[in-house]
């Protein structure tokens, strides 16, 4: 005990010393990271949600169906996060009498148009990497299916999707780690998040690399806890795909 | 008039790829307990001929008879012919199991899965009944012990008996066989020839699309010799494969070395 105390003495008189990590500061990063945590997690969720229909719609024979999910991830993969973030946070307001309406509520508060821009984003994302998945599901597959008498709801049901999603994994997981560092712009419409807090710490002490250099190590430990859990998924799902020797 | 007794029956089939004819008037019929063997060059259509059988692939023309209830076709608007009903179509391939030559066993399922899934999601069948019956089925074709394997766990030989399993749970009326040691290595073959042995000894109706000249000759009750997409020959095995009489099945029946 004696001895933790006096390993931790210069640790807690530097503590003191500085103005840049204080309790006050760490608060500050703390909430950045609830953010940050909170942002990302909800649309990825909401994302998922809606990019496995969408996924399936994008393959549809049917025109009128594969046609429209098409445009709407050209059109979310063709613009920049950043550009779409700003259509959802200004963009509402221009339209005439929304202030008056109850949706204000939502809009007004920046987190709900950067949920919806980050939501739709990482949908059409998804939606393009699971497409990716069905269609590559192997003939074979489908035929046993087929020859089984499986209709087409229990065979992508039963069949198609479970054996797509789990080819899907690694690629979902870089969309993951791709969105948590995307979410960064957050700050750009007065979103407290990660960025935020060392922005404004950066801007109040004047000292960017204390600030950044401590929320990348924020990001990275996030990153590497995604990417922890998607290896012990893969490893979990993807073990029939591994070749035994 | 349609008869019962006959689980399968098939008439005048044609199907041509691009305008290519593969099939020109195939005609079978399976009585129960039949073991017909479809032999022929690659490319004689044996295999278009088995997987019109279940409607993996759509005859042009033609007529597929199954127990009695015939298959309704109808004509869409691009001028393919399509199903009536698909829900017949489904039925219907429920109670025929197929065998592929590359196994297709469902690879994110282990073995026991592979052997329920069907039963389970296509006949409705209770899960426990499922793989009591699925462990017992395992058993026939020596897997017991792997029944909590993965697919590309398995040898290709124990892949292609756990695919038979499979295709046993379903009750099947007619087993349609594809090429099922085609893409085994030969010391494997042995193993799955002989299960099909003991299915056709136990009475099971097959339709075998094989190169095994062996198994025709000492399993099967009927062979036909298909060429350019017809029955070139056909008759009982003992018959056919010791004294041919067209030139073409001569030549294919000849040693090659």
């Amino acid at each position: 005990m004696e001895q933790l105390s006096t390993l931790w003495q210069p640790v807690l008189s530097w503590m003191n010393g500085n103005d840049i990590f204080t309790p006050n500061t760490f608060e500050m990063y703390w909430s950045g990271l609830v953010n940050t945590v909170h942002l990302v997690f909800v649309s990825l969720v909401i994302g998922l949600i809606i990019a496995v229909p969408l996924a399936i719609a994008r393959g549809s024979s049917n025109l009128w169906i594969r046609k429209p999910v098409w445009f709407f991830t050209y059109l979310f993969r063709g613009t920049p996060l950043l550009i779409q973030l700003y259509l959802a946070y200004y963009g509402f307001a221009f339209i005439p009498g929304i202030q008056d309406t109850w949706l204000w509520f939502f809009l007004e508060d920046p987190i709900y148009p950067a949920l919806l821009a980050f939501t739709l984003n990482t949908a059409a994302y998804t939606t393009e990497i699971f497409h990716g998945a069905i269609q590559s599901t192997p003939r074979g597959e489908i035929e046993a299916a087929r020859a089984y008498g499986m209709n087409r709801f229990t065979m992508l049901r039963r069949i198609v999707l479970p054996s797509a999603f789990r080819r899907a994994l690694p690629a979902y997981g870089n969309e993951v780690i791709f969105m948590l560092h995307a979410s960064a712009i957050a700050f750009v419409v007065s979103i407290t998040d990660l960025t935020g807090a060392a922005y404004y710490i950066y801007a109040r002490f004047y000292a960017p690399f204390a600030a950044f250099l401590f929320v990348a190590v924020l990001y990275m430990a996030l990153s590497f806890s995604i990417q922890g859990l998607f290896k012990y998924l893969e490893k979990r799902l993807l073990g029939h795909l591994k070749p035994q020797s | 008039m349609a008869d019962t007794s006959i689980p399968l029956e098939i008439n005048h089939l044609h199907k041509s790829f691009n305008g290519n004819p593969v099939l020109n008037g195939l005609s079978l019929k399976a009585q129960k307990g039949d073991v017909i063997t479809l032999i022929g060059a690659s490319g004689s259509g044996k295999s278009t001929f088995l997987r019109c059988m279940n409607l993996l692939e759509m005859p042009d023309q033609g007529e597929l008879i199954v127990h009695g209830e015939a298959i309704g076709f109808k004509v869409d608007r691009k001028g393919q012919r399509q199903p009536e009903d698909w829900k017949q179509v489904e039925r219907i391939r429920a109670r025929l199991s197929m065998v592929f030559q590359n196994f297709n066993l469902w690879p994110h399922m282990t073995l026991i899965e592979n052997v329920m899934a069907a039963p389970v999601h296509v006949l409705k069948m209770p899960k426990a009944q499922a793989r009591e019956k699925g462990m017992a089925l395992l058993k026939r074709v020596g897997l017991s012990e792997r029944a909590s394997y993965f697919p590309t766990q398995m040898s290709g030989g124990q892949q292609q008996r756990g695919a038979i399993a499979r295709a046993l749970a379903m009750d099947p009326e007619v087993m349609l066989f594809d090429e099922p040691t085609s893409a085994l290595d030969p010391e494997l073959v042995g193993d799955v020839l002989h299960v099909m042995h003991e299915l056709a000894d136990e009475g099971r109706t097959m339709i075998v699309v094989t190169h095994e000249m062996d198994f025709a000759r000492d399993v099967s009750n009927h062979v036909m010799f298909l060429h350019q997409g017809l029955i070139e020959e056909q008759g009982a095995p003992g018959d056919i494969l010791t004294s041919p009489r067209s030139e073409r099945l001569q030549q294919f029946l000849a040693p090659r070395y």
